[in-house]
């Protein structure tokens, strides 16, 4: 076990004056600019050496699980290795100091980059084109709702006010729906954990506005009726969203556009290896078919010699613009073009894999999460029982009532094990659920020290459930008193009076 | 692993029915070694040129000095390959430096709470907006034309989704907004809130007079502050001590790289009153089962993952990264440097400024106090004095015709602590050279 401070003292309690580092060339008395009644009286922050201040934030960072640390079989957030060229080259200093507003002209390799990725995941999702806009996954749901919804103003039915959202779905779903003011309308997956074309056929009408799914579902099953769902919804006049969080389980094999999906998007920190970062910066394109490109948020790439069909061509010869002018745009969704850091982190990740690539990380991903679910389904409910694809769900309810060891017990024994936790108690639909997606990076051995602990926790747990039930004891502080938290909100230090 | 499974190929565990399989071949860039992506990527960043140029552009994208220390932090593997924590146990870390951004948020404030980060400046304005139309129940504001026009522009389009009607107050003489028509405006109390920037895009300092605030409040509205230069936070006056109910801005300048644009970090302050219709993740402060301190996601019933259609926002990620490289900026350069920094800021602006305007034909446009920020006026259109500026390898500013069509003859020009003497030297040369040129050209 490592050495682990227990508490690290705030960064505002180790501060003194006299510390402050040279940065800086001193700079005159603010006073010298401007009137005092202007400018702030006190800036209550402390000075840190540089040495205290990288001590402090190394040893937070001990107390923090990675992927470079520790395997994170994390459903339904495909927490794949990050390769570190995609760092190192949206660090070339020509990109990674580029201002948002430099002209066109002396950012065509930026542009480009955006392009080849843009007209790259077109192809490889079978889309018309992409935006890259959005800033996140929930980012880009409600930028394609606003697609939706201008498309239907557009065609003189804005009556349609319905979103369709299957109880398997992201609680981000029904969440963007109620921000672009449509009422959700919630599906009911079937005995076999799936949307079933008679309940979508007996949810829609007239004022169906969107169907949103995701394929796989997040019980790691393909829709296999998809396509009997897509022509139902478009027959009573309504689109079809692909939620790509899934999309990990798709490449090369399978494409949203050819499904009859008019409108999706992708989580590049997903799917695409960009860092999590702890949670953002994310990246979410949005994706449509061909009757939904005239409503992209702007700026869009634009090209100036090439045709808009979809698929990768060298951009070496090419010349590019950012078009801010398109009549029927839904408007723009952030302060600036893209997090296109993340689109030079994303392109680069297609460059290492190519097509062949990115369809083997697909099967790979689906083969990890088999070799998982059949090697712990003897010890562990696995609701549906069949091959999954990148993720499934098994359930603690047996073991809850066997042993009272829930979902979240054995997430939290896991971690005292050196392994993340699985997602737990989503989709709401599987009771004490736990969810869990490898990734296609892990090795069968990683899989099976994660396959042994597991196996060693439930055992534990129909011996010695208190054993359970009082991890984590391996990590920098135990079970966390969540109710404190929110009663008495404690959101920041004070100074001292 | 196949035998475990029982499966006989790959294939058999993605097949998908005919219906849907691949209707055309894909194309995708290329497979490459990784030697040959480093080369790939040269050569887009040869092709991109904008930052071998002299630079005086901001608006709303700033560039200063990084200290190394920050990247080389933030990119420990530990942080930078996390997940969001929900496993608070495991991530006690990132938990504590994410409490430490709020409460550098909220001291730089003077705000009682801050929020985990939002996406960016404009998106963390619409969110605020959306929090005074839930606080008051009110669906319309009044919003000042010297915001930055991507944030309004961003305003206007989560506006059409929640179906908000928006108004503007014009600008001012001294650049500043024109509080002339407020009191009328404000007559039926139709405004959740009314939204005024400073430093504004004009680069003005717009804090309200402690009188409009007060008209303001007296009809129930709600006053959101937007700070695009998080540097100006270092030296002017809190928003909070000017009245500022919800404070929303972006935080690139702390030790956020511009990046053609992203990701950089927005974020929400506000007061007691309004700290749970905030949006996005909040970390608390508590206790382990042992008593000792601990750090965990708090408030989450506000939550999209719990609340569904019924949550403040629909936010998931946020900008956790970015929050982080801000921290250890901020705890890096502490207020010593900040207040240094900001100092710089503003010499570096005054001597832009009385260089610029020393030039016959160019002038300041507005009279009001700036932090770093000029608008210049230009003889002919800033469009062509822009483009021969970027003939000697300069890039001018922002031509403000492109968000304001009676200002084309207008540059707004930036000056940070990383502008240099030289550099305005050579755009006070070049300037000078402008008028005959144009001359020259008529």
């Amino acid at each position: 076990m490592p050495l682990l401070a227990p508490e690290t003292p705030l960064i505002f309690d180790i501060g003194q004056d006299g510390r402050a580092n040279c940065y800086l060339p001193a700079g005159p008395a603010l006073d010298t600019f401007l009137p005092k009644a202007l400018l702030r009286h006190e800036l209550p922050l402390p000075d840190n050496s540089e040495l205290d201040v990288n001590r402090h934030f190394t040893l937070l960072s001990h107390k923090t699980f990675g992927i470079d640390t520790n395997f994170y079989p994390l459903g339904s957030c495909t927490m794949k290795y990050n390769p570190r060229i995609n760092d190192a080259m949206a660090n070339l200093p020509a990109l990674r100091d580029l201002h948002p507003f430099t002209p066109d002209e002396q950012a065509q390799g930026a542009l480009a980059i955006m392009w080849e990725l843009e007209r790259s995941l077109a192809s490889l999702f079978g889309m018309a084109a992409f935006s890259l806009n959005p800033a996140a996954g929930a980012h880009a749901e409600l930028t394609a709702l606003l697609i939706a919804k201008a498309y239907f103003e557009k065609q003189g039915q804005s009556t349609r006010t319905t979103v369709i959202v299957p109880d398997t779905a992201h609680g981000t779903n029904p969440a963007s729906a109620a921000m672009v003011g449509y009422k959700v309308v919630s599906l009911k997956s079937d005995e076999r954990g799936r949307v079933s074309v008679g309940e979508i056929k007996k949810a829609i009408g007239l004022d169906t506005a969107v169907c949103m799914m995701t394929n796989p579902n997040t019980l790691g099953l393909f829709e296999d009726h998809i396509k009997e769902i897509a022509d139902a919804v478009h027959a009573v006049g309504g689109l079809m969203y692909y939620d790509g969080a899934n999309a990990n389980a798709l490449m090369g094999n399978a494409r949203p556009g050819d499904m009859g999906f008019d409108l999706m998007h992708l989580n590049l920190h997903k799917t695409f290896s960009i860092p999590h970062g702890g949670g953002g910066a994310g990246a979410g394109p949005v994706g449509v078919a061909k009757h939904l490109v005239p409503f992209l948020p702007t700026p869009v790439v634009r090209c100036n010699e090439a045709a808009d069909a979809p698929g990768w061509q060298t951009t070496e010869r090419l010349t590019f613009r950012l078009e801010f002018d398109r009549p029927d745009a839904i408007g723009t969704m952030r302060s600036f073009w893209s997090n296109f850091a993340h689109m030079v982190r994303a392109l680069a990740y297609t460059y290492a894999n190519g097509f062949d690539g990115l369809t083997m990380v697909s099967k790979l991903a689906v083969l990890n999460a088999n070799y998982i679910r059949a090697s712990i389904k003897d010890v562990i409910d696995t609701p549906y029982d069949e091959p999954c694809r990148h993720e499934f769900v098994a359930s603690a309810q047996g073991l809850k009532r066997e042993t009272g060891v829930r979902a979240l017990d054995i997430g939290k024994a896991l971690l005292d094990r050196g392994y993340h936790a699985p997602t737990v108690y989503f989709p709401l639909l599987v009771a004490e659920c736990l969810m869990i997606e490898p990734t296609e990076t892990e090795s069968k051995e990683t899989l099976d020290g994660f396959i042994a602990a597991f196996r060693d926790i439930i055992a534990t747990a129909k011996t010695d459930a208190a054993h359970i039930l009082d991890a984590p004891v391996n990590m920098a502080v135990q079970r966390i008193d969540e109710t404190r938290a929110a009663r008495q909100p404690d959101l920041r230090w004070r100074p001292p009076a | 692993m196949l035998r475990t499974i029982g499966a006989a190929s790959l294939d058999e565990l993605v097949n998908v029915p005919a219906a849907v399989a691949l209707r055309s071949p894909v194309s995708v860039a290329p497979a490459l070694s990784e030697s040959e992506i480093a080369a790939t990527f040269a050569g887009f960043a040869a092709r991109t040129t904008g930052t071998q140029f002299r630079s005086f552009l901001g608006a709303g994208a700033y560039r200063h000095y990084v200290p190394p220390i920050v990247g080389a932090i933030a990119m420990r593997g530990e942080f930078l390959t996390a997940y969001t924590p929900y496993q608070a146990e495991a991530s006690q870390g990132y938990l504590q430096a994410i409490y430490e951004w709020q409460t550098y948020i909220a001291l730089l404030t003077g705000l009682d709470v801050a929020n985990a980060s939002v996406y960016d400046g404009a998106t963390a304005l619409a969110e605020g907006a959306i929090m005074a139309v839930n606080a008051t129940g009110r669906k319309a504001l009044l919003v000042s034309s010297a915001v930055h026009p991507n944030y309004r522009a961003v305003l206007r389009t989560y506006a059409e989704g929640l179906e908000l009607d928006i108004d503007e107050l014009a600008y001012g003489a001294e650049g500043t907004t024109d509080f002339s028509t407020l009191e009328a405006a404000l007559a039926d109390q139709r405004y959740a809130a009314v939204v005024v920037q400073s430093p504004n895009f004009f680069g003005a300092i717009d804090a309200l007079p402690a009188a409009v605030v007060a008209q303001i409040k007296a009809t129930g509205t709600v006053v959101i502050g937007v700070v695009a230069e998080a540097m100006s936070l270092a030296a002017l006056a809190t928003p909070a001590s000017w009245g500022v109910d919800i404070c929303v801005g972006e935080g690139q300048s702390f030790g956020v790289a511009m990046a053609y644009g992203g990701p950089h970090v927005g974020f929400i302050a506000t007061t007691a009153e309004h700290l749970r219709r905030i949006p996005g993740r909040l970390v608390g402060k508590t206790v382990d089962k042992t008593g000792a301190n601990a750090y965990v996601l708090t408030l989450q019933a506000r939550e999209q993952h719990i609340r569904r259609e019924k949550a403040t926002s629909n936010i998931c990620t946020n900008q956790a990264h970015c929050a982080l490289c801000a921290t250890i900026y901020l705890a890096a350069m502490g207020k010593t440097g900040l207040r240094d920094c900001a100092a710089h800021n503003l010499a570096r602006a005054r001597e832009l400024r009385s260089r610029v305007t020393a030039l016959a034909g160019f002038d300041a446009r507005f009279s009001g106090a700036v932090f770093n920020e000029i608008v210049v006026k230009v003889p002919g259109k800033a469009a062509d004095v822009l483009a021969a500026l970027r003939d000697k390898s300069i890039l001018g500013g922002l031509d403000l015709g492109r968000f304001y069509p009676e200002l084309s003859d207008c540059i707004l020009m930036t000056a940070t602590e990383m502008t240099t003497a030289a550099d305005i030297d050579a755009l006070a040369t070049a300037l000078s050279e402008v008028p005959q040129r144009a001359a020259a050209r008529s």
